[in-house]
């Protein structure tokens, strides 16, 4: 007999397995983003030029681990959790052969645990693109392999959780858009997951023996159709939050579900190319394939983001119109709960996905302006504005409404917890911006000295190089502040924080199941459509719902086209190559 | 509310859709095509692209050719490790090798001239970044990369290398002159 109990607050209804893998996949999550974290402020420390704390072998042992714990593990992990919550909770359906779930999760901790052991272990330091013929332990590639495995069962019991809800008529109409974007995550990571298999499977038998060689070419081909699909996953998983949050916080509803919906589906015809933005400037691959595969046949996944870029904040400000703030373009926006850190961390990831990770994506995923950016510190300071603001923070927002609900806690330090999307946000722009400042200015990635120092080659970056890495370095340290911050009230409520239903004990906040007596066996009440709207006035302007939306999707735009000519412009003035 | 909840009608998908996402989805349709363009466009009439010419090689065959570069065009060594320093002809083939952890040989190339560059790694992945034009290639065993390259100015530069190759990565340093 499955188990729901329904929260008090929200009226979602958790059921029971469902509820303590979501809490479990989170809390490991969060401890990987911990290590992540903690990882991070000794990269930060070594980059920055004034401190450069670590030597050189730490610094590529620290930079591999921190690489692999963040982007892999923190948001799969967390992302786990977020299927079973849109296939679960959202859809009042039990969890689909929990014993499977549980065997999936016991795949990734092992196999996390087992990577992580082999880098720190000293000879695995080969980032977390591990390309061969450069070796690691064999444990290394194993371990992955073990994490993917347990994420792929994740995956399909979330499927297969679909499957249940619908035999089980546990919802009317369509899945809710929410669920419908977690599906779409799902999709990818499955193909993902099979690239992933394609890959690491040959090289682990590479490393230890069983087979001779492995092309490096076609290595970094299969295993980018891995490393960059992977953040998809989260880019969908991501835009889904968005929509959560935007719709607890705000009541808003999709502005229109097809188009919502529709985007989605471009995310799954065309997100799987980009493992070609890795390839830009290697040899033995044809422009024609570059060209199609970097914009993703024709920036249609671009397009679908740009879609979501407008629905989402145009969800928000029709459902603030509606509520009597149309004073001007901007009175939905500068009234929005801007303390509350659930909104101002979504709105935040929002952003900075857009305005910094968005842009400089593509025009670095442009096939020739690849060659003034391709492996140059400009790299990490665009993924940390795609994975770090628009993953983590998504992640991070949704974890602070997940502790009262799901945790059945209050949140501890909530002082504290208003400033810390804002603390975070800053430091990773921080980061993002001035490393891909430094970036133009040639300053290699993955590098741990900058300063050449002893070579008697000899070679200086430019002042302002140093000065810009000095900037990022400082930035570095205050989003790991935030970071810390998240981390002492998330971990801090779970042990401290007032217990909202006698129940949830210190165990129950890390996956040990609530005593039977907080559940019923009855069956929740079928989920049912979103009520009709009422035919009202027209709150916008000329027929736009959300005029205010649009001008901030305009200034994107605007944006977005002057920063692409410009990177022509610089590419112009380079060496001729052909 | 209803993000999280099924769509309220039935048919959602016969919604008219509002007039404000079809003029973005068109506006932003528009940008994503001419984005695409560019490419091709710049394959034509731009400056700066990356050749399509590649070959297989193994460690062997490259170095015999650097090696008989290095004999016939040799102009001077450099450093203690007497590094050397090849000036080839005009319009010629320039072989440069990555190899744990060196750029081998340096080069003294003309202004204006334009070379066959051709590039690849004896044992892992490299990574080509010249500085300070910043010009950045992946650098793949195997795989012999050959470009056509026109220095544009004249100057000292620096090959970095900027694809981590293990724990010597940050020392790997080439040079390239350019003269007028």
């Amino acid at each position: 007999m499955a188990l729901f109990r329904q929260c008090p607050d929200t009226g979602l209804f958790f059921h029971k397995e469902a509820e303590n893998l979501m809490k479990a996949n989170a809390v490991a999550g969060v401890v990987c983003l911990l290590i992540a974290g903690t990882l991070a402020l000794l990269v930060v420390l070594t980059r920055w030029p004034a401190v450069h704390l670590l030597p050189a072998d730490t610094f590529y042992m620290v930079l591999t681990a921190h690489g692999i714990c963040a982007l892999i593990f923190w948001v799969i992990l967390f992302e786990i959790a977020i299927l079973y919550f849109a296939g679960s909770t959202l859809l009042r359906s039990r969890l689909a052969t929990p014993r499977w779930a549980c065997a999936g999760f016991v795949l990734m901790v092992v196999g996390a645990i087992m990577t992580l052991a082999a880098v720190f272990g000293g000879n695995s330091s080969v980032m977390m693109t591990s390309y061969v013929p450069m070796r690691a332990d064999p444990s290394f590639y194993l371990g992955l392999i073990l994490f993917a495995v347990g994420a792929l069962i994740g995956c399909f019991v979330y499927l297969g959780t679909l499957v249940v809800a619908k035999n089980e008529k546990t919802y009317e109409g369509s899945v809710p858009l929410v669920t419908f974007g977690a599906t779409v995550a799902a999709i990818i990571a499955v193909f993902t997951i099979a690239s992933g298999a394609e890959i690491l499977i040959p090289t682990y038998l590479w490393s230890i023996g069983y087979i001779s060689h492995i092309d490096p070419a076609m290595y970094r081909v299969i295993w980018w159709a891995l490393g960059h699909s992977s953040q998809q996953i989260n880019v969908a998983a991501h835009v889904a939050v968005w929509y959560l949050i935007a719709g607890v916080v705000f009541g808003a509803r999709p502005m229109s579900e097809k188009v919502s919906r529709a985007a989605y589906l471009l995310y799954i015809f065309f997100l799987q190319l980009a493992s070609a933005h890795h390839l830009m400037t290697d040899p033995g691959i044809s422009s024609e394939w570059k060209i199609f595969n970097t914009s993703y046949a024709m920036y249609l996944a671009v397009l679908a983001s740009m879609i979501h870029g407008l629905t989402v904040p145009g969800a928000i400000e029709v459902a603030q119109r509606k509520k009597g703030l149309t004073n001007g373009a901007f009175e939905w926006l500068r009234k929005a709960p801007w303390g509350n850190p659930v909104f101002s961390g979504m709105f935040i990831s929002l952003v900075g996905f857009g305005f910094l990770g968005g842009i400089s994506g593509v025009v670095m995923g442009t096939e020739q302006i690849s060659i003034i950016i391709h492996n140059t510190i400009y790299v990490p300071g665009h993924f940390h504005a795609t994975v770090v603001i628009g993953t983590t923070m998504a992640w991070m927002a949704l974890t602070f409404l997940l502790i009262p609900v799901l945790f059945r806690r209050k949140m501890i330090l909530p002082q504290f917890a208003k400033l810390q999307p804002y603390i975070f946000g800053l430091g990773m722009s921080m980061v993002a911006v001035f490393h891909m400042a430094a970036g133009t200015l040639g300053v290699a990635r993955r590098h741990w000295d900058m300063g050449f120092a002893g070579n008697p080659l000899g070679f200086e970056y430019p002042a302002t190089a140093y000065l810009l890495m000095g900037i990022a370095g400082i930035g570095g340290v205050i989003a790991v502040t935030g970071g810390a911050l998240f981390v002492i009230i998330t971990v801090g409520s779970l042990i401290f924080g007032e217990k909202l239903q006698p129940e949830a004990g210190l165990l129950q906040s890390f996956g040990v199941p609530l005593a039977d007596s907080a559940y019923s066996d009855e069956k929740p009440a079928r989920l049912p459509m979103a009520p009709a709207e009422a035919v009202e006035a027209d709150h916008g302007e000329a027929g736009f719902e959300a005029p205010g939306t649009f001008i901030l999707a305009m200034v994107l735009l605007v944006s977005f086209v002057i920063y692409y000519f410009i990177n022509w412009k610089y590419l112009s003035e380079v060496w001729g190559l052909a | 509310m209803t993000s999280f909840m099924p769509p309220a009608q039935k048919n959602w998908w016969n919604v008219p859709v509002g007039r404000q996402e079809i003029v973005w989805i068109a506006i932003a349709l528009v940008w994503c095509l001419i984005m695409f363009f560019m490419m091709p466009y710049w394959h034509m009439y731009g400056g700066q692209n990356i050749s399509n010419e590649g070959y297989r090689v193994t460690p062997v065959k490259y170095q015999a050719k650097v090696n008989e570069m290095i004999g016939k065009y040799k102009v001077r060594e450099v450093g203690a490790m007497k590094t050397p320093v090849v000036a080839p002809p005009d319009g010629g083939d320039v072989y440069l090798m990555a190899r744990l952890w060196q750029w081998y040989p340096m080069l003294e190339l003309k202004k204006d001239v334009t070379y066959r560059l051709h590039l690849t790694s004896i044992d892992w992945n490299h990574g080509f970044s010249l500085q300070p034009v910043n010009i950045n290639l992946q650098v793949v065993p195997g795989y012999e990369f050959v470009l056509s390259v026109t220095p544009n100015k004249a100057g000292e530069y620096t090959i970095v290398c900027n694809e981590y190759c293990g724990i010597g990565h940050h020392t790997m340093l080439g040079k390239i002159w350019v003269k007028e």
